[in-house]
């Protein structure tokens, strides 16, 4: 049992679970028996045994019962529950393209029924159970209140509503002005953005796969790896300090994780020329930085500006994209695509070199 | 039996009642029609819909639920404001009141879970969306609706994560506030904003930022509190309603709710 937790523990760190969630998320649109309903139970059935069987933990316990996190809790079997039930429908409407039948949708596509009873009633049913749902949920489990505030006395665990925590592990890779304003409204744009970059016209009303592939697991990558994968980490995995615990592990407020970031300029010019920052020899002013970050600003740059065209021409992929898209739009979703990305291009970067900032210009509050 | 059929009968046929329902239970399909096509309420839906468009396997019912849960914390939300101040002085203690004091005190609780799940249903609702494709043409302008309402359902949350006034409360806020100390140009922590100053005077400064302009000064204080309190029962509500109308306004004008063709 101590082997199994220390094994869990161990592979719960951000690293692990990182690599071994996004291994799994491209495994699973190749996995067709993952969505049908033997398997759908089995999962069911398992992940509630896994569950039950890790309340026996005391650690675990605290930290899946905590009123706010209950609903976190929530969220993961509701995820994995719709995942399912979307990619079951349309792995199903599938099978049924590829022998020429319509997906199962159509079949009902020109039936009409009266609203009044039968959408009437399933609204008033859904009402009655939820709001049941909701009295029953507020009478077992109060709402927490913690001491009164206290500006003078910042508590050892501080975290952002939980629906924000996937922002502040972001913190942990980039400076607040990228994870807490940049980034957050490259999200809103690109979302909004999605039905004027995406003009395949099929797929449209139905579930299915195969018709939409890309555009499925890119907004599924974002959507589950990078913002409720980060949530998940954030709410149950990060303790004081924002210092990782496992789940089987005590929250310990002394815990000490050693900084050793090194920033890119630091890497060239002091590891690898062994000249020193040239803003110690060449002037602090502004030539002095340009200079010490001049490789970082060509990186940056050349990720956004030299990678969509450079992609166009060399995979054939990507000048599918480039044909049926059109150049604006293209380039549109490129630099979105290319922004999400770095995402986990800092996360591995950070793991396997200690890379702090790829630009960092702390003087003018500038790090990328 | 048959006493119970006399009662319904005399109530259904009562003045009383014929004033407050003026049809009975519908029978036919043109009573149907009617009783959707009257109603103030009800008339928000088409008269007739697609057999496809409201199997629950299709849409999960997500964006009725997140009505719902919104209608049920409009209605909390009121209760709570007849206890609640949002000064430093009775913010707290009116919370703990509310728990302790309060007969029936379930109000906090409702509201407070109500307002996790929506967030939820909503995240569902727009995941759904995507899966069947359903911002395609010619909903691509509701789906920018939906993300507004998204974005405004998570203002509506963080602004209510305030109010409890406790270390929780507090402490987050302040973690998301400053985040808008490093906003470009508009904060004081943020790239370029050093390059707004006039000589060596900054025009951006800790004093009047990004995040003063959040919080009512430069930490987490009883201006902030009113702030928080004011969007979150007044502002954002408004918006958020009047974006709710328009994206079920356009979830009929676009075609009711989307099918293969
Ligand atoms: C407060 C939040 C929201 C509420 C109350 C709401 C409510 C609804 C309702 C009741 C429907 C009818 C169909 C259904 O239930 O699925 C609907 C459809 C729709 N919603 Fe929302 N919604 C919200 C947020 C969003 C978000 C975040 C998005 C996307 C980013 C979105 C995009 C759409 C679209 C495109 C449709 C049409 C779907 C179709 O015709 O199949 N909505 N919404």
């Amino acid at each position: 049992m101590e082997a199994v937790k220390g094994f869990i523990n161990w592979i719960s760190d951000p690293r692990w679970l990182f690599l071994l969630s996004v291994i799994l998320f491209f495994f699973m649109f190749r996995l067709r028996v993952l969505w049908t309903v033997k398997f759908g139970i089995v999962a069911l059935i398992a992940s509630l045994a896994f569950f039950g069987l890790s309340m026996l933990d005391k650690n675990f316990r605290i930290i899946s019962t905590t009123p706010d996190n209950v609903p976190i809790v929530g969220l993961i079997f509701l995820m994995a529950f719709f995942t399912w039930l979307s990619l079951k429908q349309a792995f199903d409407n599938d099978d049924r393209l590829r022998i020429g039948q319509p997906p199962k949708e159509r079949t009902e596509r020109f039936e009409k029924v009266m609203v009044w009873p039968d959408l009437v009633y399933t609204e008033f049913i859904a009402t009655v159970l939820l709001g049941a749902v909701l009295v029953i949920w507020s009478i077992v489990l109060k709402a927490p209140l913690e001491q009164p505030s206290n500006p003078t006395f910042s508590p050892p665990v501080m975290k952002a509503p939980w629906y924000f925590l996937g922002l502040q592990e972001m913190l942990v890779y980039y400076d607040p002005w990228l994870a807490g304003v940049v980034l957050p409204g490259l999200i809103i744009v690109g979302l909004m953005a999605i039905p004027y970059i995406d003009r395949n016209p099929r797929g449209s009303g139905y579930y299915t796969f195969a018709e939409r592939k890309y555009e499925i697991m890119v907004f599924m990558f974002g959507f589950m790896i990078l913002w409720l994968l980060l949530i998940v980490i954030g709410t149950f995995l990060r303790g004081p300090n924002w210092n990782f615990f496992g789940p089987y592990e005590t929250w310990d407020v002394a815990k000490v994780t050693p900084m050793v970031n090194v920033n890119l300029s630091e890497y060239i010019w002091v590891k690898i020329l062994g000249v020193g920052l040239p803003n110690q020899w060449f002037g602090a002013k502004y030539m002095g930085i340009l200079l010490r970050e001049l490789f970082g600003f060509i990186l940056v740059i050349g990720y956004f500006t030299a990678l969509p065209p450079v992609l166009a021409n060399r995979s054939r992929l990507f000048n599918g994209f480039y044909k049926t898209l059109g150049g604006a739009r293209y380039h549109v979703m490129m630099f979105l695509l290319l922004a999400m990305m770095t995402l986990p291009i800092k996360m591995i970067l950070r793991w396997t070199i200690d890379l702090k900032y790829i630009v960092s210009i702390p003087e003018w509050f500038f790090n990328i | 039996m048959s006493k119970i059929k006399d009662f319904q009968e005399y109530v259904s046929k009562s003045q009383v009642w014929r004033s407050i329902f003026r049809v009975g239970v519908p029978t036919t399909d043109r009573k149907r029609a009617l009783a959707v096509l009257g109603n103030v309420f009800l008339h928000l839906h088409p008269v007739k819909v697609r057999t496809s468009g409201i199997r629950l396997k299709y849409t999960w019912c997500m964006g009725g639920i997140s009505f719902f849960l919104f209608l049920v914390l409009s209605l909390t939300g009121l209760l709570l404001m007849f206890y609640y101040r949002p000064t430093g002085e009775y913010a707290y203690p009116d919370i703990v009141d509310l728990g302790e004091q309060v007969s029936l005190g379930l109000m906090r609780e409702l509201h407070r879970w109500a307002a996790h799940l929506m967030v939820i249903t909503v995240w569902l609702h727009m995941f759904r969306v995507f899966m069947t494709g359903s911002y395609k043409p010619p909903r691509e302008f509701n789906w920018g609706v939906g993300v507004l309402l998204l974005i405004f359902t998570l203002l509506l949350s963080f602004t209510g994560y305030l109010l409890p006034w406790d270390q929780l409360a507090i402490w987050a806020i302040t973690v998301g506030g400053n985040m808008a100390r490093a906003t470009p140009f508009a904060g004081y922590e943020g790239p370029g904003a050093s390059l707004l100053s006039i000589g060596d005077i900054r025009l951006v400064h800790a004093g009047d930022d990004a995040r003063f302009a959040l919080l009512g000064g430069r930490f987490v204080g009883t201006n902030a509190l009113l702030r928080f309190y004011v969007l979150h029962c007044v502002g954002i509500p408004i918006v958020a309603g009047a974006l709710m109308a328009v994206h079920f306004w356009r979830v009929r004008k676009d075609g009711g709710i989307s099918g293969p063709l």
